[in-house]
């Protein structure tokens, strides 16, 4: 019988190895799945998490997959800090992708040198006015974050289905939903030739950068953690709780816009209805996985990639199913969340049988 | 009351009803409990006497089932018991009294009751038996009331009404007078000698040494966990008993008066009238009050009467109406929040020290620069200047014997007492023209508190201008130049402490209700 | 319009209703409780897979639905372990277990795209279920739509005329109180939660038996989410759910029906409008503060630990 028992502070052991040790749990029950599902457990772990990434071109796959989970990553653990469920990433990342392309496709010829970044500016303002619709209803109506920010997700969905269908539809196109393909001008440029990888890989783990100083080094990180862990501490100080709302979900909606835009403008090439495969629910996986921290985000990021390259390689060559993946990161997160009791709390041995002894 | 119990017997010693034998109880970082011996006799009222964290709620917690011991014996009526949980000790004839009461705020008072009966037959015509014993003992109550909308007072009596439905042989009444006036405390005592004489004995727990020396029978005194006396509380003086409770010999603490300075106020409150932000709260009705530079004003009254608003207020947290309802050395700061009020000298500290006056989770630099950012300059373009926080916070815990392993070591590794030292210096090191204090010491030991009451003369000597809103009247009598009551979210007049009489003030306590004037114990 | 395109009409509400109603009805438990499970999506599709698979295997619809209740439970109960044992965020293990629902329903359910299973029966009463209109509506329904309406009346006499009802509040109310009077809020909160569980299976199943009985892995469509909206919207109380349920219904079949009428607005945009509707209805209802916070459980998403 074991007991819980409060540690009185923060273990700087666990905080670090719960991760790894949810890590290496995940790793021996999805051995079991494997087993259970008739296919070889080490050579099943060995497809899904290591011959992915054998080969350059599987490294330069896992950069672009890894580039918008790190990206929308950083924007929600920024947010989280702040104690603001955005869980609607993927909407602002679907939004981002609409305003941003519907530009790209409004000007199909444009060549200019600034007209990449304009793109990429009109995406970003499209993840913030998803996200501003969830700051203005939670402020100013007091609506539950975490479900108007899921709402909008659908929404999103269903307006790019519109879209793709209706009046953006390629005219030659055969018909498909999809839009037309975005002009030179509008892509995404390539950072190493002969590779995948693109501009977006590297301004993932720039951003992160970024985001990790001003977390911990500006007054502005700092009121936003407070008002995360104690808000009544954060009015005592007279941070602005609105303001931060604010900022919090301006921030993970641009960036989750950045990622649409990105994904878009780079990997995809063109608007269809299926342009994330949930980024941005994955991203909340990373953003926990990566301890809210930025840099601890970048490595959530690349092994949540590679759970998707994963699913890929056992669908093909061991014929599983590719919602493997999704089993991965849930399962991820259970043991992710159970082991972080250790941070707080240790573990002591009780014994039940006589908890009150005679007089000692 | 059952009315076949024998009548009270010279002895009670003799055959008691409760013997607890070497109860040990561990806490990481802390032994609660280490050794305790103590005697309940039948029909008797005993004390059990101790400063904060001497380790009496744990020792009832123990008795009453909650808490489990890590070693020692419990004899019940002659008989060893395990008592394994609370419903095992209301099934023997235990009742208990919460200092922080245990009730639902959104269920009424009699669904309040009933989740404390264990056996549906108890629950048979609740309502009716209610009435009946409320009525019987003095201690009126609407069964179908919300506990929400209840005062402090009220939902006292449904803890007690609760425990007397069960027809209990023992009743633990954990710190019961801390929230209740003079007045109303002096009919709790009617009715605890009643419930006594009737054949119930009580565990009476508090700190304060005249209402034990007027109540209780006998005494059982801790002390850091340890039993340092059993004595007759009437037999001994407050003095005596202190001494007992109190680990270094009492000091007499007479801080002399300070000359109050004839130079303009400070702090002018002006008919401040807010609504309170909580939804069971208490909106603030035209508060009105001046400190002068060097006073230090108390604020007495029963907690829940307005006293987070009035802290609220005036830290900036809740803006007032008008700029003109609060004046800071002549400037209008009504509309100011707490950042911009702090700019100019005003600091406060709110009662609750977790989440609110600091952060559980952060360091202490960080706790540091919560509130000190930028009186200290800890701040530069928008970034944490780390060297200045760090230096801060060091100069902080260096001058207040903070005892800590320093400035990166988190608020919540540290006790009450020296968590409180390190947030009172945080805002004393501000060197603040007005300093706004709630509870400065609540749940810290004696040595702390006095540490902190120099602390506070020693600004005051210096110029600041400073509020406390206490509910520990002793505290305020001691320190305070003037006191003020606050009662239903309006306040008296401030009067000089010299002039006051625990009485008159008593009767302020209460607010409009009438009381009828009662024999008070100096 | 005739008798008949009124009898129609509602009954398309009823049974566009139903499942929001039964999972509603099972996170009014769980939140009353002082839990908050956002992985009602998750424990629906679950539920559904394996309501689904068990009907078609054993043939029989009314297994379905019992294995759909029972995997709704063992999966709550993922939840319950983190949340009530480990104390982790429950936001957080709500959403984990939506993301793993997905992923376990879909690998569940690979082997069983495009196929049939029994759907669930009817049960009608003899002769009453031929009048007209109240026959069909009242009498000629699907099993669980009775089921949900007697859960619903169960759930509001369990929780104001029951002992065990005051208690599941009193949890919900003020954990640590309820403690103190030695009353076991963890077990009482794994109660709680694994009824939610079972309600969200039973609510899946009635979709993959019943409602659109083929499995997909988008059948839930956001279905838990609304539910969990419900939930806020009755301030906690059951007879606003169903009145919240059935406003639901009544939009969900409106956008069905507008796009059968193949007016103007594009049918995607059309089909967005529950999901409008839910944040329209949380505006609404959340706008006037002192009243949520006055009927929310207290301890709603707060963790507990005793010191023993």
């Amino acid at each position: 019988m074991f007991r819980l028992e409060p540690r009185g502070e923060r273990s700087t052991f666990w905080t670090y190895g719960s991760p790894v040790l949810a890590v290496l749990l995940t790793i021996l029950t999805m051995g079991a799945i494997f087993a259970v599902m008739g296919a070889p457990p080490v050579t099943a772990i060995e497809t899904f998490l290591i011959s992915p990434i054998t080969s350059v071109a599987g490294l330069s796959a896992l950069a672009v997959r890894a580039a918008p989970l790190i990206i929308i990553g950083v924007g929600l653990a920024f947010c989280y800090r702040a104690n603001v469920w955005n869980i609607g990433g993927d909407g602002q990342f679907t939004l981002g992708a609409i305003a941003g392309g519907g530009l790209a496709l409004l000007f199909p010829n444009e060549a200019f040198w600034w007209f990449y970044p304009v793109v990429l500016v009109t995406g970003i303002l499209g993840g913030m006015a998803w996200a501003a619709i969830v700051a203005a209803l939670k402020l100013r109506f007091n609506a539950n974050e975490i479900l108007t920010s899921l709402m909008l997700v659908y929404i999103a969905q269903l307006v790019l289905v519109w879209l793709v269908t209706g009046p953006w539809r390629d005219p030659h196109g055969f018909g498909f939903p999809q839009s037309a393909m975005f002009s030179a001008g509008a892509t995404t440029p390539m950072i190493f030739s002969g590779t995948t990888i693109h501009l977006g890989c590297l301004l993932a783990p720039l951003l992160a950068i970024v985001l990790w100083q001003v977390m911990a080094r500006s007054v502005l990180g700092f009121q936003l953690r407070v008002v995360g862990q104690a808000p009544r501490a954060a009015r005592y100080a007279g941070f602005s709780n609105a303001r931060l709302t604010w900022i919090a979900l301006l921030v993970s909606g641009g960036l989750s816009g950045l990622a649409g835009i990105i994904e878009v403008t780079g990997p995809v090439g063109q608007l269809t209805t299926s342009i994330t495969p949930g980024y941005g629910f994955t991203a909340v996986i990373v953003a926990f996985l990566g301890r809210l921290h930025p840099v601890g985000v970048i490595f959530a990021g690349l092994l949540l990639a590679l759970s998707y390259l994963g699913g890929d390689a056992a669908q093909i060559n061991l014929n599983l199913p590719n919602a493997i993946t999704g089993i991965f990161q849930g399962v991820l997160l259970f043991y992710l969340l159970g082991a972080d009791i250790l941070i707080l709390y240790r573990l002591k041995r009780v014994n039940p049988a006589a908890p009150v002894t005679e007089n000692s | 009351m059952d009315s076949t119990t024998p009548p009270p017997t010279a002895a009670p010693a003799s055959d008691p009803l409760l013997i607890l034998r070497g109860i040990v109880k561990q806490f990481p970082g802390c032994l609660a409990n280490d050794h305790v011996d103590l005697t309940v006799g039948r029909h008797e009222i005993h004390a059990l006497l101790g400063e904060n964290g001497a380790g009496k709620s744990t020792l009832v917690k123990i008795i009453y089932g909650v808490m489990k011991p890590d070693a020692g014996t419990i004899t019940w009526d002659g008989k060893i018991v395990t008592i394994a949980n609370p419903a095992q000790a209301r099934a023997l004839g235990i009742g208990m009294v919460f200092q922080h009461f245990s009730l639902f705020e959104a269920l009424t008072v009699a669904e309040n009751i009933a989740l404390g009966l264990n056996n549906p037959e108890d629950r048979v015509g609740l309502y009716d038996r209610i009435v009946d014993i409320s009525t019987r003992y003095g201690l009126p109550l609407d069964p179908k009331r919300a506990v929400h909308d209840l005062s402090v007072g009220e939902r006292q009596r449904i803890e007690i009404v609760r425990c007397l439905l069960q027809n209990p042989k023992l009743l633990i009444m954990d710190e019961p007078t801390s929230v209740l006036t003079p007045q109303e405390v002096q009919k709790l005592f009617g009715t605890l000698r009643r419930l006594a004489a009737e054949g119930c004995s009580i565990l009476y727990i508090s700190h304060k040494l005249e209402e034990i020396r007027a109540l209780c029978e006998r005494a059982t005194i801790m002390r850091l966990g340890k039993v340092t006396a059993h004595c007759i509380p009437s037999e001994k003086t407050a003095r005596e008993l202190a001494e007992l409770m109190i680990s270094a010999k009492l000091k007499t603490q007479n801080f002399g008066a300070r000359a109050v300075s004839s130079h303009a106020p400070r702090l002018v409150l002006d008919r401040l009238t807010i609504r309170s932000n909580q939804p069971f709260g208490t909106d603030l009705k035209d508060i009105s009050f001046a400190v002068a530079p060097g006073e230090i004003l108390g604020i007495a009254g029963i907690a829940g009467n307005g006293q987070t608003e009035l802290m609220e207020a005036l830290s900036g947290e809740i803006p007032a109406g008008s700029p003109k309802n609060i004046l800071l050395d002549g400037i209008e700061i009504g509309h100011e929040g707490p950042m911009a009020r702090r700019k100019r000298g005003c600091c406060a500290l709110p009662e609750e020290r977790n989440g609110h006056g600091a952060v559980g989770g952060m360091t202490l630099s960080e706790n540091g620069f919560l509130s000190a950012n930028m009186r200290g300059a800890l701040q530069r373009l928008g970034l944490i200047n780390r060297k200045r926080t760090r230096a801060f916070a060091a100069g902080v815990i260096e001058r207040f014997d903070v005892r800590t392993t320093g400035p990166e070591a988190e608020a919540r590794s540290l006790s009450g007492g020296n968590l409180q030292k390190f947030l009172i210096g945080r805002e004393v090191v501000q060197q603040p023209s007005v300093l706004i204090l709630s509870q400065p010491t609540w749940g810290v030991d004696a040595g702390a508190a006095a540490a902190i009451y120099e602390a506070l003369v020693a600004l005051a000597k210096g110029g600041t201008a400073i509020v406390i809103i206490s509910q520990d009247l002793d505290e305020i009598l001691m320190l305070c130049d003037r006191i003020a009551v606050i009662a239903a979210g309006r306040i008296s007049p401030p009067v000089k402490v010299m002039d006051a009489t625990i009485e008159q003030i008593g009767l302020l306590m209460g607010g409009s209700r009438h009381q009828e004037p009662e024999h008070v114990p100096a | 319009m005739d008798l008949f395109y009124i009898t129609s009409f509602v009954l398309s509400i009823i049974s566009a209703s139903t499942p929001l109603l039964l999972a509603a009805s099972g996170e009014l438990i769980t939140e009353r409780s002082g839990t908050l499970n956002l992985g009602v999506e998750g424990m629906m599709l679950i539920g559904a897979i394996a309501g689904f698979a068990t009907a078609h295997d054993t043939g029989s619809a009314l297994l379905g639905v019992l294995a759909a209740a029972a995997a709704g439970i063992a999966i709550s109960l993922i939840f319950a372990v983190l949340t009530q044992t480990f104390l982790a965020n429950q936001i957080a293990a709500g959403l984990a277990l939506t993301i793993f629902g997905h992923g376990f329903a879909a690998l569940l359910g690979a082997g069983y795209v495009g196929i049939a299973a029994p759907t669930l029966p009817k049960l009608a009463f003899p002769l009453l279920s031929k009048i007209p209109f109240f026959g069909p509506v009242l009498f000629n329904q699907n099993i669980l739509i009775y089921f949900s309406f007697a859960i619903l009346a169960c759930i509001s006499w369990f929780l104001r005329k029951t002992h065990a009802g005051l208690i599941l509040r009193a949890v919900g109310d003020n954990h640590d109180a309820a403690h103190a009077m030695g009353y076991a809020v963890l077990k009482i909160r794994y109660g709680a939660i694994a009824f939610g569980g079972g309600m969200a299976g039973i609510a899946g199943a009635y979709l993959s038996l019943y409602y659109s009985p083929l499995w997909s892995q988008d059948l839930a469509s956001g279905r838990g989410w609304i539910a969990l909206a419900l939930v806020v919207f009755s301030a906690w109380r059951p007879y606003w759910l169903l009145a919240g349920a059935y406003l639901f219904g009544g939009i969900t079949y409106l956008s069905l029906y507008l796009q059968g009428l193949g007016v103007l607005i594009p049918a995607p945009l059309i089909s967005a409008l529950p999901y409008f509707g839910t944040i329209i209805v949380l505006v609404l209802i959340s706008r006037d503060r002192r009243r949520t916070r006055l009927n929310q459980p207290a301890c709603l998403g707060k963790s507990f630990h005793a010191v023993v």
